[in-house]
């Protein structure tokens, strides 16, 4: 299976419907433990980037894509949201120069890529209760199926899961990054609203890949 | 929800459209990305001061921009940062060719998108130095935080470094000068009610008619403490020892105490607070020589206050003491 270019706008639009659909979730969550306008902002971001793609003359480039895609939620979300779901729409893209279609390898490249740009913009590690606790065992989630054999189609399933878990492990966690890390033990027992947008975006890639 | 406002998603447009007629003699409005601009910016030689974060705390930012106070003002949907292609815009609108200060509140949207602002500054060759103010002493600050926020001490260290920049002081001083302020404040608010975002419709948080939260953030972010309301002298020893153990302010020192209104707390209140704040100080032999009271930070119509205390020097004073001419500041020499 390859992705072509078509694909990945219909995996940025399920992500905007995700987002849409999960906004109240993702505020409800915000509100918890941080302030209450991660799904407003990302709402108002996909939407604005919805607007783009609609429009968007890319010559059938991947990269090109979802680097417009990264400066959209950058100029449009604001919070810690935008800059860090823009640099990981960024990296991504500058991972991808070029590309009409992709394939494994180059989606490995792209999430390895996204992630290092996220822990370099928002200096988060493993277990401080962040979208890093989501990404990161999607990543290894995907590298580890595709090591062992797994179709691309599978991997990324397995992927989506991945984070799906990571995001639930983030709830007995106590946040030690954003907001979040005022209320110290506070945290815990919350699920993090970030790790839950990005399980939101790996389960859309996984659903809109789906042969 | 009770508000004067139009539609919740018009808030900060109509605010800008606002204050753009009411005061062209100093400021321009920039729209789409939102920037308030200095009337006569860029100012040639002269550093260009830059802040912003979420719309909300009025008349922080956009009223502290003029003569002798900040060059530009960045304003974010309520609460939210602002988003770096508005500090961009602000930093060359201001850029007179001897730099750019961003002065940013310590929180994390405000610091990425200000990194990423700055990047992008240095892409066009702009000379930018930014100092992150966290004089919130309500918040540990350990490792595993994101560290103090920033409060009162911003409004400090824009009107200072204002003055700084104005007399004509190199970036790099302007930014020392920055980090001295900050280093030198403390700061701890306390709320009576809670706020209303406009987009959400409903109280921040919920606080019963006989309580107070202590240590409360300008976003109605919990404090150290939820507790029964208390006579405004208690109130004011419980927010300012521990701002004066945390430098520490001791005797003999000179200070500028900064009583603020969060939005929805009557002058005669903050009066009240302002003399008990002197009483206690007074008590340990601490001068106020310099004072502010009034809503200048604040947290919608959150009722309730802050104290921030400024340890002085007679560079201090004499840079307070400098003319400013801005919509929510000014004063003559």
């Amino acid at each position: 299976m390859q992705v072509s270019y078509d694909d990945v706008v219909r995996w940025i639009r399920a992500f905007a419907a995700e987002i849409g659909t999960n906004k109240e979730q993702l505020t409800e969550l915000d509100s918890a433990i941080g302030d209450g306008d991660h799904g407003i902002n990302m709402d108002r971001g996909m939407s604005a980037v919805i607007g783009k793609v609609d429009t968007a003359d890319q010559d059938q480039d991947i990269g090109a894509l979802l680097k417009t895609v990264g400066m959209t939620l950058v100029s449009t979300v604001g919070g810690a949201g935008g800059p860090l779901y823009g640099t990981l729409f960024m990296q991504m893209g500058t991972a991808l120069p070029g590309k009409a279609v992709i394939g494994p390898d180059d989606w490995t490249a792209a999430l390895d890529a996204a992630v290092s740009g996220v822990q370099a913009r928002g200096k988060a590690e493993p277990g401080d209760k962040t979208m890093i606790d989501a990404l990161i065992p999607a990543r290894d989630a995907l590298k580890t199926a595709l090591v062992g054999g797994a179709s691309f189609e599978d991997a990324l399933r397995r992927s989506a899961d991945a984070a799906g878990q990571g995001m639930r492990d983030t709830i007995p966690l106590v946040a030690r990054k954003g907001r979040a890390s005022y209320l110290g033990e506070r945290s815990a027992g919350h699920q993090d609203p970030g790790a839950t947008s990005s399980h939101l975006l790996l389960e859309a890639a996984a659903e809109a890949w789906a042969a | 929800m009770k508000k004067l406002i139009n539609k919740p998603e018009d808030v900060v447009t109509e605010e800008l459209e606002g204050i753009a007629a009411a005061h062209p003699d100093l400021v321009r409005v920039q729209y789409n990305p939102n920037v308030i601009i200095r009337a006569d910016a860029p100012i040639q030689g002269k550093v260009g001061l830059v802040s912003g974060g979420g719309s909300g705390h009025e008349p922080m930012h956009g009223g502290f921009v003029g003569l002798g106070m900040l060059d530009a003002a960045c304003p974010g949907e309520v609460f939210t940062s602002p988003t770096p292609d508005q500090m961009l815009d602000a930093t060359k609108a201001v850029d007179g060719g001897a730099g750019v200060l961003h002065i940013v509140k310590n929180y994390t949207g405000d610091v990425m998108n200000f990194e990423m602002a700055a990047e992008l500054a240095g892409g066009e060759s702009i000379q930018v130095e930014a100092v992150v103010i966290d004089d919130d002493v309500a918040v540990q600050d350990s490792l595993y935080t994101a560290g103090r926020r920033g409060v009162g001490a911003t409004v400090l260290a824009e009107k200072i470094c204002g003055a700084a920049a104005e007399a004509g002081r190199s970036l790099s001083e302007v930014a020392e000068l920055c980090r001295k302020v900050n280093a030198n404040s403390r700061s701890m608010g306390m709320a009576l009610t809670s706020c209303i975002v406009p987009a959400a419709g409903k109280p921040t948080f919920e606080l019963g008619d006989d309580e107070m939260e202590i240590g409360i953030g300008i976003h109605g972010e919990p404090g150290r403490e939820r507790m029964k309301v208390e006579p405004s002298a208690k109130i004011v020893e419980r927010l300012a020892s521990p701002i004066v153990e945390d430098l520490p302010f001791e005797q003999g020192d000179q200070v500028l105490a900064f009583v603020n209104g969060m939005g929805g707390t009557p002058l005669i209140e903050l009066y009240i607070v302002y003399n008990d704040l002197r009483k206690f100080l007074d008590g340990r032999g601490i001068t106020i020589s310099r004072n502010l009271i009034g809503p200048y930070i604040t947290s919608l119509e959150m009722a309730g206050c802050s104290i921030t205390l400024l340890k002085l020097d007679d560079e201090l004073i004499q840079l307070w003491d400098s003319p400013v001419k801005t919509a929510g500041l000014r004063w003559e020499a």
